[in-house]
């Protein structure tokens, strides 16, 4: 085999979930609540929008959690026979498919910082060079990068006529792959709803067909006039520049991406049943169970989260760091300090939902529905699981996204403080932590942090427009003036 | 013509239109409404829930909502059209010219104001009033509007006041900008009977002392046969009949007016059945092009379906929207073949199905860190009922009173304190769950809003089966679908409708899922608390009478827990009157609705307007409202507010004294 599997923990977690996504939308397919719940939200244009990004960016942190190690390759002098008796040997570092993608991101650093498409570091070093007559001359100069715009050769004069030229071609192409995008739309359409090309193409701009098409066109749009040229520029320049160390930043924020989801999507998995449980037990039998599950959340409510998350993860290290023979990779370390990360953040942030939970099923519990499945003698658990839960559904879901884009900005805040992920793993919190020297030298290095921040961003903003739209979708009283 | 019309009147409307936006489209909720309103008359807008009253008096004041549209027509109010003022001068004209008051005193009071600010808020913008005179006039106004010690509730936040002291004052702040035209948006559907007749008699009297025009809109025939001068009914965003007061009462034109007064329950029809309006009122987005009452007028022929009668005066003041010249006369048909459901049920001597003795709900008021009990909310303080097989006891009394707990409690939802419940012989009370189960089929609920009692992410399939599936009842030979759609059947659905949702129905289908439900597990006794306050008059008389046939055909006793005297008197064979958690006075409907003996009984009676025009027995004023349950009045629980009372009133509780076989009283005056 040309390469080993490895299966990180959260990896597994993020397939889950990906999987469980699947499945609920095809449970909700056939609800015909849940139905018209999605089909509301696929009718809101921001909600359409921000969903196709996002889908972009789960795309990108999909590819990031399949991980392998690539086999080494054979000594020169061995022969085949041997290679055959020997046991394969794998390397340490551990890649993903989107290493694999990013080869050229990846391997090709440079010495230290330079600028976005630089073809020169963005410091003056002391350069050596023979001069004409054979003697050793010291000169002070920008050093050339080594693959910075290494294709222009002597000739960096041309450079920005070589951006230019290749954003050009990249628009071009842009345009024309969007074009056929919007035709295989239209066609899809005009199938799906029998009418002729020239209809649907009307539909999907007028804004009358039932699915806010012309938003995801428009996103899709963005979207290729963004990639594309960082596609075709990222193979000879650093887009973004490169950090001290000489890696390429544009690879550590597609790298970041990753880290960003798990965090935002496995912490759920730990609040979820915590804040479900909990609350809707306390609400429905009240008396004793609600005063200790109130006193529990009140009390762990009450306990500053930074200092708690703090004193857990570096627990968490010092175990990590008296046991190196449970790891046979970095990152086999570094996943399990990041789920550790995210079962802390999600015992600290379950309260908040847990308490939502228990107000609503404190109210439904007196609804009369409830009370006619009591004169039924319908047990509580059934009570529970067939009465509460459901009407308590579009709250979950609701605060399921609403606290996604806040648990991506409290990883970087985290990371920021220090008591984050694992300093090896990239995660725009620890571009973030890195950017604070940065910013204080003389000049300034400024295009790390941006680049964090542009992209953290979108993907902050997207999440949190589509869970407006779905809120609005979900929320009872919107859906009945509906 | 118009303009000479509008000359002396204070309001006109002529052929106002409103719309609301959905999506792309504009449905018209109020097409085509013209109507005066002369100083100090009233003009009683009636209607259905649905048919745009509301949205008319909202666009009168230029409040709809963001969705709300006017697209045309004409609002004349003292001489200004108001839809072309500018908004500047509309805030003056609203509070200063039209004053509104609303349905629920309790959401129209800011919570964080007191009575005074409110008050003067208003004072201040329509009368330039501030500081002292501000004062001296808001102590003026409450006074007007019969709050006693109006100087210390102007300091009072709407919290420490009653629901009807709350309207009371939400009056005086209408008031305060001295308007000339008050609209009352069902004023007194929140309040019980014995408040809206205080609220309605100061009403009628502020009119008469200001001489302002006033614009009531409401659904209660009863209410607008005290206040009304004259009367229009809407129907489907129309105004279909509009009509002098005395006329409308006595030779009502249109068909929809003659079945609104068929399907109110009264004493002539006694357990008969009420006619019913067949269908529903077509929605806002498919309003048809002719006759808009076409479909469920058994009146209708060719042309009503057609073309759209247009609005015609037919006598002085009498105008309708009808091809019919005259109506034709099918109620005595109607009557004659309908015999009486109640008579067929007598008295039967066996062991009663239910019997409560001594209930009491008592709920702890905690206090403190500790959370010790510091007293009890006697919610329900010693009720003793019985109950026979196919019959009706109406348990009646005002809000608060206790009646819905009892129900609870006789369901086992709520603990009792003490007291026994036996059904079938069976104590009910020490039973352990599973124990009770075999005896839960054989009680059921029907619950008072169809909205809140069906739960929406459940087809209305599931819903019905769950209690056959909870009560594991046999239902071999035909299956569970089978018996759904028998259940169905049975409450006038159709067998389709098991795998909808509730939400795609109405009020009144859904109040009948709500019954198919508890008949699904073939209970003896079905306990009924208010099944029919939230729906519509027209409505109301389908329920009622699906009540009725079901109670003959399947023998079912009622426990029916209601306001509403009307009911009562058309469905019930007996009638036990609450009064803050204890039975008053109790008989057959004949000994407590026609010779009522308690203070009580009596002063809630007088209160319950009539929808006829006959002399309306004499409103016995009761002053204050029900005290709290947790610190009940010293002796007989109602002395404060007697006026026959005595010292013993004060003293003690009075024992039941029993008038005859069938009618007994806690009262002293009947030693």
């Amino acid at each position: 085999m040309a390469f080993l599997p490895v299966i990180l923990w959260s990896d597994v977690l993020i397939w889950l979930l990906f999987f469980a996504a699947i499945v609920l939308g095809w449970l909700s397919a056939r609800n015909p609540l849940w139905r018209t719940a999605w089909q509301r939200v696929g009718r809101s244009r921001a909600g359409m929008a921000s969903a196709t990004v996002l889908l972009v960016f789960v795309a990108i942190g999909l590819l990031d959690s399949l991980h392998f190690r690539p086999r080494l390759e054979d000594d020169a002098g061995q022969s085949g026979s041997a290679t055959a008796r020997q046991p394969a040997a794998y390397a340490v570092e551990v890649l993903s498919v989107l290493d694999v993608i990013a080869t050229p991101l990846r391997t090709r650093n440079e010495k230290t910082y330079s600028e976005p498409l630089a073809t020169r570091a963005y410091a003056k070093e002391s350069i050596e060079s023979r001069g004409a007559d054979g003697r050793l001359q010291q000169s002070r100069d920008y050093p050339r990068l080594r693959h910075g715009g290494a294709h222009l050769g002597a000739d960096e004069a041309s450079r920005d006529a070589d951006v230019g030229r290749r954003l050009l071609r990249a628009a071009g192409i842009a345009i024309l792959a969007w074009w056929a995008v919007a035709a295989a739309t239209a066609a899809g359409l005009a199938r799906a709803e029998g009418c002729s090309h020239r209809a649907a193409w009307r539909r999907i701009w007028c804004n009358e067909s039932d699915f806010a098409w012309n938003a995801v066109l428009a996103a899709v749009g963005c979207l290729l006039l963004v990639a594309l040229p960082l596609a075709m520029l990222a193979g000879q320049y650093h887009v973004f520049g490169t950090d001290k160390v000489g890696q390429d930043v544009f690879y550590q924020v597609l790298k970041s991406v990753r880290t960003a989801l798990v965090i935002g999507l496995v912490t759920t998995l730990v609040t979820l049943p915590l804040a479900i449980l909990l609350g809707v037990l306390a609400g429905y039998f009240r008396g004793l169970v609600d005063d200790l599950i109130q006193y529990l959340y009140t009390t762990l409510s009450s306990i500053p989260g930074v200092l708690l998350i703090a004193a857990a993860v570096l627990m968490m290290q010092v175990l990590i760091d008296n046991h190196p023979q449970w790891f046979a990779t970095a990152a086999e370390r570094a996943d399990l300090r990041l789920l550790a990360l995210c079962f802390i953040l999600g015992m600290t942030s379950w309260t908040g939902l847990c308490r939502l939970l228990r107000g609503e099923t404190l109210k439904l519990r007196e609804l009369e529905y409830i009370q006619a499945a009591q004169a039924f003698g319908v047990a509580d658990l059934r009570i529970i699981g067939r009465h509460i839960l459901p009407n308590l559904m579009h709250i979950v879901i609701i605060a399921l996204v609403m606290d996604f884009s806040s648990l991506v900005l409290a990883e970087a805040v985290l990371s920021y403080v220090g008591i984050g992920v694992d300093p090896t793993m990239i995660s725009f919190g620890t571009m973030i932590n890195n950017a604070r020297m940065e910013l204080a030298r003389e000049p300034a290095v400024w295009w790390s942090l941006s680049a964090a921040f542009v992209f953290m961003f979108t993907l902050v903003l997207a999440a949190n427009l589509l869970a407006d739209a779905v809120r609005d979708a979900f929320d009872p009283r919107m859906a009945g003036a509906a | 013509m118009a303009s000479t019309v509008s000359d002396g009147m204070l309001l006109a409307v002529r052929d106002l239109r409103i719309a609301f936006v959905s999506g792309r489209s504009l449905l018209a909720a109020v097409d085509g409404v013209d109507f005066e309103v002369a100083a100090g008359e009233t003009l009683a807008l009636l209607g259905e829930s649905g048919c745009g009253k509301s949205a008319t008096a909202l666009g009168l004041l230029r409040l709809l909502p963001a969705a709300g549209r006017i697209p045309g027509g004409e609002v004349r109010f003292a001489g200004r059209d108001l839809l072309a003022l500018p908004e500047a001068e509309m805030r003056g004209v609203r509070g200063g010219g039209m004053a509104m008051i609303f349905q629920e005193p309790a959401t129209s009071l800011n919570p964080v104001l007191t009575v005074g600010h409110q008050l003067g808020e208003v004072l201040e913008r329509h009368c330039r009033l501030v500081g002292q005179a501000a004062r001296q006039r808001s102590l003026e106004l409450l006074a007007a509007v019969g709050i006693a010690d109006p100087e210390r509730r102007l300091g009072e936040y709407p919290f420490q006041l009653s629901g009807g002291m709350k309207q009371r004052v939400m009056i005086a702040v209408a008031l305060a900008g001295n308007p000339r035209l008050l609209i009352a948006d069902e004023p007194t559907t929140a309040l019980d009977v014995t408040i809206q007749a205080q609220i309605l008699e100061l009403l009628r009297q502020l009119q008469g002392e200001r001489a302002m025009g006033m614009l009531l809109i409401t659904h209660d025939l009863g209410v607008v046969a005290q206040m009304a001068t004259r009367v229009a009914v809407m129907y489907a965003g129309q105004i279909v009949e509009e009509a002098p007061r005395e006329v409308f009462f006595s030779a009502a034109r249109h068909p929809y007016t003659a079945k609104l007064f068929a399907a109110l329950p009264d004493l002539e029809r006694r357990g008969g059945r009420l006619e019913t309006i067949p269908g529903q009122v077509p929605s806002l987005a498919a309003m048809p092009s002719g006759c808009r009452f076409a479909s469920r007028c058994e009146h209708a022929w060719e042309l009503c379906r057609q073309q759209a009668p247009v609005w015609r005066q037919v006598a002085i003041g009498h105008r309708l929207r009808c091809h019919l010249d005259r109506l034709p006369d099918t109620r005595a048909g109607a009557l004659a073949a309908t015999p009486g459901l109640a008579g067929t049920t007598a008295p039967t001597s066996e062991a009663p199905l239910l019997r409560v003795d001594d209930l009491r709900v008592h709920f702890p008021i905690r206090h403190g860190v500790l959370q010790r009990t510091v007293g009890h909310v006697r919610a329900v303080d010693g009720v003793s009922l019985e109950l026979a097989r196919g019959r009706t006891l109406a348990l009646v009394g005002e809000s608060g009173c206790g009646k819905t707990t009892v129900g609870k409690a006789i369901l086992q939802l709520i603990a009792a304190s003490r007291g026994s419940v036996r059904l079938l012989g069976q104590e009910l009370g020490g039973l352990a769950r599973g124990a009770r189960r075999p005896l839960r089929r054989r009680m059921q609920m029907i619950f008072q809003d169809p909205f809140a009692s069906l739960n929406p992410r459940m087809s209305v399939g599931e819903i019905i089966g769950e209690g056959i599936s909870a009560l594991r009842i046999d239902i071999q030979r035909q299956g569970r679908a089978a018996a759904i759609a028998a259940v169905l059947q049975q409450v006038g659905l159709e067998a389709a409708a098991a795998g909808r949702y509730p939400h795609e129905f109405s009020g009144g289908q859904r109040q009948r899922i709500a019954i198919a439900r508890a008949l699904a597990v073939q209970p003896d006794l079905v306990i009924c608390d208010e099944p029919t306050s939230a729906l519509d008059v027209s409505v109301q008389a389908q329920i009622l009478n699906l009540l009725g046939s079901l109670q003959a055909d399947l023998g079912l006793a009622y426990l029916f827990i209601t306001h509403n005297f009307a009911v009562v008197d058309h469905l019930a064979h007996e009638v036990a009157v609450m009064y803050l958690g204890r039975i008053v006075e109790r008989g057959t409907v004949d000994d407590v609705l026609r010779s009522p003996q308690h203070p009580y009984t009596r002063a809630l009676l007088s209160a319950v307007p009539s929808a006829r025009l006959e002399t309306q027995p004499e409103f016995i004023r009761l002053p204050g409202e029900t005290p709290s349950p947790s610190k009940p009045p010293s002796g007989c629980h109602f002395h404060p507010r007697c006026r026959q009372a005595s010292a013993t009133c004060h003293d003690r509780y009075p024992e039941t004294t029993a008038l005859s076989a069938t009618h007994s009283v806690r009262c002293h005056l009947y030693p």
